[in-house]
């Protein structure tokens, strides 16, 4: 990838193993992705997509190998040649530089959206309230959402829940931004809106990871598609390379199911 | 068109209705008739209360001269105070230590989880009335009480005497039992909100205490307001075991006077409608808390003016 040897990636895996008892689900990740690049894992159900995702932003903790984002190891810190973990608020300070957007969008419900939007940039990131509203609004005017800053999350559909989602991730000008099938969870008219809104921030340079099943936005969007199958990366490249002319035959037939 | 109706039903629809007739069914303009059955079931009721309510009232039994005399006496003022404060200090304590034990109980560490379930598990387990009289009487357990190093020198002690008065006996006892029940409530909060609300809240980079407040806590209030405010009102009824240990609360004030001038059931009526009076205050106060914590599920008025934004630490009750 061309893209990727420009510039010192911001995020390293290398051999990441995580399982859940006896169910091992990634077997062995290596994955580097360099700023400003957008990145769209595909794969079966069960493939560990989300996991990946969760061991990133330390969700969960992985079991073997390693994860680097920005620079810091997450979750650990070498001292010496001594690996040591790191305490809750040390983690808190390293995921505080990544967004990330849900399937199930999980607003904060008891919170309107202007409140769901500076909540993270005020009482993790200590920025003032004033500026932090400043910010939220003009993010919130972003995503389509000018006339919806005090209401509800349940007073909202789901496409707009999930552009505040979009939002709350962005105002903590996240290093990395993480999607979990943003789009799965919403009905097929409402998929255009968060997706036209996914696009327009790929254009503006950050660095996102999606994972989806919108071979669309993939194809669009994305600078890089990885194809995820049995905790494994099957296969990786540019997105007019693996979706038109995939290598690997389980790529193939996942493209062949889903398309 | 497909007839998709049983074939029993071959007939064919009515000729279509003209337009005057749809304005007719128009369901803006349709009478709602009054439900006959109701409306007698309702004259039924209203007349046995009424009729029940005249027994009460001009029942001399019930002696409501000498109740007017002593709603308002001193003693039986004093005694309310007592029953009041005695109530809110122990809830208080109570949630101040119940919301610890229930995050001790849901944590990993199974240290602070077992102490947790001991503390519930004794408190609930033994009357209150025991409790109490056990703290009361710590004296003759344990006669001196020390600060000390475990198993090292002693920093201060104080004579258990002198500690526990009747006042430290009824806080302590009605507090510890409280937070027990308290601990339960809150747990069974924090458990009703979903799991995905904290890890987000995590995920955004909030410190578990700070997710829990600020998420996890609000969202569970929805939950925990209810039986709180059940507890609450046995609290306040429960203060009356405390006359046990020689607490002047509103029943002991009530007991004393009536010992005096034997105006038994007058005086317990007096009692009976101070409480009832502050259950019925406290019910107002939890449905506003209650209006307040279900503000994410009202369907209202969205106000378009950012000039009106309120945040959460800002917004009255
Ligand atoms: N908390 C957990 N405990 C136990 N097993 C889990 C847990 N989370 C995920 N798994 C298992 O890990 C495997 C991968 O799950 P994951 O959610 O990562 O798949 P996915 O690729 O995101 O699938 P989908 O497309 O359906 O979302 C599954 O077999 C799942 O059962
Ligand atoms: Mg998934």
């Amino acid at each position: 990838m061309t893209a990727t040897t420009a510039q010192a990636p911001i995020l390293r895996a290398r051999n990441v193993h995580k399982a859940f008892g006896s169910n091992e689900v990634l077997k062995g990740i290596d994955m580097d992705i360099a700023p400003s690049e957008v990145v769209a894992i595909l794969g079966p159900s069960g493939s560990g997509k989300s996991t990946l995702l969760r061991c990133i932003n330390r969700l969960e903790e992985i079991n073997k190998g390693f994860i680097e984002v920005d620079g810091e190891q997450i979750g650990y810190k070498l001292q010496g040649d001594r690996l040591v973990a790191l305490g809750s608020a040390a983690i808190a300070r390293q995921r505080s530089k990544m967004g990330m957007v849900f399937q199930s969008f999980n607003l904060f419900p008891h919170m309107t959206v202007l409140q769901n939007v500076i909540e993270a940039p005020v009482g993790v990131h200590g920025v003032k309230r004033r500026e932090a509203v400043e910010l939220a609004t003009g993010l919130i005017e972003k995503v389509g959402l000018a006339d919806k800053l005090n209401a509800y999350p349940r007073q909202l559909s789901g496409g707009q829940q999930q552009r505040v989602a979009i939002a709350r991730a962005l105002a903590v000008k996240p290093k990395i931004l993480l999607f979990d099938e943003p789009t799965s969870a919403l009905d097929p008219e409402l998929v255009g809106e968060v997706l036209a809104t996914m696009k327009d921030l790929a254009k503006q340079g950050l660095t996102m990871i999606v994972v989806t099943h919108e071979i669309g936005f993939a194809k669009e969007a994305a600078d890089r598609v990885i194809f995820m199958d049995g905790g494994h990366i099957v296969e990786q490249g540019k997105p007019e390379e693996i979706l038109v002319n995939p290598q690997r035959e389980r790529t193939r037939e996942f493209l062949h199911r889903v398309l | 068109m497909v007839d998709v109706s049983s074939p029993q039903s071959k007939s064919r629809p009515e000729a279509l209705p003209d337009r005057q007739s749809d304005d007719l069914r128009d369901v803006a303009r349709a009478h709602r008739p009054i439900p006959k059955g109701k409306v007698l079931l309702w004259v039924v009721v209203l007349l046995f209360a009424a009729d029940f309510a005249r027994a009460v009232g001009t029942n001399e039994n019930f002696g409501w001269p000498v109740v007017a005399e002593f709603f308002f006496n001193r003693t039986v003022l004093e005694g309310l105070w007592v029953t009041i404060w005695l109530a809110v200090v122990s809830m208080v304590l109570g949630v101040m230590l119940g919301l610890p034990l229930a995050i001790a109980r849901m944590s990993n560490d199974p240290l602070a989880k077992s102490i947790s379930g001991l503390f519930v598990w004794f408190f609930r387990g033994t009357p209150l009335l025991v409790q109490l009289i056990l703290w009361y009487n710590l004296s003759f357990l344990f006669p001196e009480i020390s600060l000390s190093i475990p198993f090292g020198p002693s920093l201060a002690a104080w004579n258990a005497n002198d500690l526990i008065t009747p006042i430290t006996a009824a806080i302590i006892g009605l507090a510890l039992n409280e937070a027990a029940y308290m601990a339960e409530i809150i747990r069974g909060g924090l458990l009703s909100v979903e799991r995905g609300q904290k890890e987000t809240a995590e995920a955004f980079g909030m410190k578990p205490m700070r997710a829990l407040w600020r998420v996890v806590i609000p969202q569970a209030m929805r939950s925990i307001v209810p039986p709180s405010g059940n507890q609450f009102i046995s609290m306040i009824k429960a203060t009356s075991l405390v006359s046990v240990i020689a607490m002047a609360d509103l029943l002991y004030s009530v007991q004393s006077i009536y010992n005096r001038n034997f105006e038994v059931i007058p005086l317990l009526m007096v009692a009976v409608i101070w409480y009832l009076l502050i259950v019925s205050v406290l019910s107002a106060i939890q449905s506003r808390i209650e209006r307040y914590y279900a503000r994410g599920d009202q369907q209202r008025v969205v106000f378009d003016n950012p000039e009106t934004v309120t945040t959460q630490e800002e917004a009255p009750l």
